[in-house]
């Protein structure tokens, strides 16, 4: 989810319940205030009914058309009653619900009841006044809130976007400059133009990492070329003064069987030692030079180069191509997945078997008949993993085709089926 | 012919020395840059093997140095540093091959032979042992002026062994030759093995007045008769 989103989503969040709370607390207050209100009103009209009672000379006659007229020509109500409720009772505040003529439902009414003396006779006077229809104003009241509700969400949705993109672009700057930056392509440092000290502090430890990451890179790189100067030296002595004894000649068959089978430690060796370091040259990704790669063409071109070694362990080498696939990558490390997986096909094969590669869209297939039965897909592409002891192989192969793979993000699987390994290789 | 050896490590200058003694040329030897730069100043060489690593400073600057003082002669670099980088620019300031250790006796000669010939034959590039004429260019050969049809690997083959005529090649160069440099080497020698056998009888077939020796089990030698 976007910044910007998640800003929205935790804003509209809590602006929901600021503005929930806030319509409640609002609701009681200014019910409050009206009842307030209408309850001094009731006071002042029960004074002015009382005083007009007291100055009545013709009090009974008022007191029969009062209770005749009960609320319905005046606002207010007379009843006799007895001495003891009168002295009971205190000026009391009720709401309710009356039918008034021409009205089909109930209206709200605010009612002040008391109690009153005159001429040695208790009385109890109702006062009423109209009130708001709370169940109206609790409507009005949801939606004005809804509104304004709305009207945050989108104020909060403009400016928050306006303010991300205008206080947040030396981040999004940097990172579009982290997301492209290569580490053996000798980028110069990130460079964002800002006074923000969060993003100041971001990219000082963003070239802290990256410069301890070079040194990293680079210092291993330098071990990788001493590693094979130090260690190729002394093999290329060794090669050297072995075969120039060989050519010397003067040496009986035992002596030269030994040094024959030095030379080929040596060899082995030296094979070993390269290996290793081509895959540390893949895993510290210093072929760079990624072009279009023909994959087509590169499968023809091997099986042609391979043709003689197939043909002499009788193996039928095909190649289907479904669809052309087009890959970009180093060329030296695309010549040498092909030519590592197409090999193991050949040599892990039986005479009278054959290879089938297939190219369809983004994935290459190699099958082959297989000597034996299926192999252990989790072990196969550890480093010297070797199927059969054997003293010219170095069990590297696939090591190296799954490290070329894991540079580019390709995907390698190993599959077993109707007595056919399948190697395939997806491309992304 | 005259070939100077720039190289640090005494042991395989002097293997590399022995080498090409063997085959007639003369070689002249040093051991680090200063004298290197000195030799090249004052003597005319054929062909220079130039080590990069060298103490006092990178083979390079010899390679700027011919350039500068348009120095002509072939240079062949050889390299522990088997770095793509170094190779181009190596070859961009005027190396002819790029050769990387540990390498064979037999591929250092080979590579000095396609040198040297490039340089002096003037564009004919041909290679002669007893009777056969081979063409590296058109990949063809003839015995006695007839042609003889081989297949990719047994030309490979046969080029590799006349261009170190009368010299052991042992199988593991000759493998490594022909796959190019391949790690997986498994089965490699049974199928050279094959190879020779069929170049043999499709040269004694033709006539041929060469010989495909067999050394000691380790490699084979091509002689002419």
């Amino acid at each position: 989810m976007k910044l910007h989103n998640q800003a929205l989503k935790y804003l509209s969040v809590s602006i929901f319940i600021i503005v929930s709370i806030w319509a409640a607390i609002f609701y009681i207050n200014l019910m409050d205030e009206i009842h307030d209100s209408i309850d001094d009103s009731l006071e002042r009209d029960k004074a002015v009914i009382l005083k007009k009672l007291q100055e009545d000379p013709d009090f009974e006659q008022t007191l029969r058309a009062g209770i005749q007229a009960a609320f319905t020509e005046s606002n207010f109500l007379i009843r006799e009653i007895s001495g003891e409720s009168a002295r009971a009772a205190r000026d009391l505040y009720t709401d309710t619900v009356m039918y008034l003529l021409g009205e089909d439902d109930g209206e709200p009414f605010r009612m002040l009841t008391t109690a009153f003396t005159r001429g040695g006779k208790f009385y109890q006077l109702k006062v009423i006044s109209s009130t708001v229809e709370e169940d109206d104003l609790i409507e009005d009241l949801f939606w004005a809130v809804f509104w304004l509700y709305i009207v945050l969400l989108i104020s909060v949705a403009v400016i928050n976007n306006f303010i991300l993109k205008k206080l947040w672009k030396p981040f999004y700057s940097l990172l579009q400059q982290l997301k492209n930056f290569r580490i053996d392509r000798n980028d110069p440092l990130p460079d964002i133009q800002t006074n923000t000290r969060e993003f100041l502090e971001l990219k000082a430890a963003s070239d802290a990492l990256i410069s301890h990451t070079l040194d990293v890179f680079s210092s291993q790189k330098q071990f990788t070329e001493n590693a094979a100067h130090e260690l190729q030296t002394p093999l290329a002595v060794m090669t050297g003064k072995l075969e120039l004894t060989l050519e010397r000649g003067k040496l009986d068959e035992t002596d030269a069987e030994t040094i024959s089978q030095t030379l080929q430690m040596v060899n082995r060796l030296s094979k070993l030692n390269k290996a290793l370091l081509l895959l540390s040259k893949i895993e510290n990704r210093q072929f760079t030079d990624d072009q279009p790669i023909d994959l087509n063409a590169l499968v023809k071109q091997t099986a042609a180069d391979l043709e003689e070694f197939s043909s002499f362990k009788q193996v039928e080498v095909s190649v289907e191509d479904i669809a052309s696939v087009g890959i970009k990558m180093d060329h030296t490390l695309a010549h040498m997945l092909v030519s590592n997986l197409l090999k193991n096909a050949i040599i892990h094969n039986v005479p009278g078997g054959s290879v089938r590669v297939i190219l369809e869209e983004q994935l290459l297939t190699v099958r082959n008949t297989a000597a034996g039965d299926a192999l252990p897909a989790d072990q196969i592409f550890k480093r010297f993993y070797k199927d059969a002891p054997s003293a010219q192989s170095t069990g590297l192969g696939l090591s190296i085709v799954q490290a070329i793979c894991k540079r580019y993000g390709f995907i390698v699987r190993y599959a077993f089926e109707k007595k056919e390994h399948h190697f395939s290789v997806r491309f992304n | 012919m005259k070939i100077l050896v720039i190289e640090d490590e005494p042991e395989l200058r002097e293997a590399i020395e022995i080498s090409l003694k063997r085959e007639n040329y003369r070689v002249e030897t040093a051991s680090d840059l200063e004298s290197a730069l000195i030799k090249i100043g004052s003597y005319r060489y054929d062909c220079i093997l130039l080590d990069i690593m060298l103490p006092g400073g990178s083979g390079l600057k010899i390679l700027d140095e011919l350039k500068a003082q348009e120095i002509p002669g072939n240079v062949i670099i050889i390299s522990a540093k088997d770095s793509l980088d170094d190779k181009i620019r190596g070859l961009e300031l005027g190396a002819d091959d790029y050769l990387a250790k540990p390498f064979h006796i037999s591929e250092l000669s080979a590579r000095l032979k396609a040198v040297l010939r490039r340089k002096l034959s003037g564009g004919k590039t041909n290679l002669e042992a007893g009777n056969l004429c081979l063409d590296p260019a058109n990949r063809t050969l003839q015995v006695a002026g007839r042609d003889v049809t081989l297949n990719r690997k047994e030309f490979d083959v046969l080029h590799y062994l006349i261009l170190n005529q009368d010299r052991l090649v042992t199988r593991t160069a000759l493998a490594e030759h022909v796959w190019g440099d391949h790690i997986d080497q498994a089965d490699n020698f049974d199928f050279i093995y094959y190879q020779i056998k069929n170049l043999r009888r499709k040269l004694t077939d033709s006539g041929a007045r060469v010989e495909l020796q067999a050394v000691y089990g380790v490699g084979y030698k091509l002689t002419a008769t």
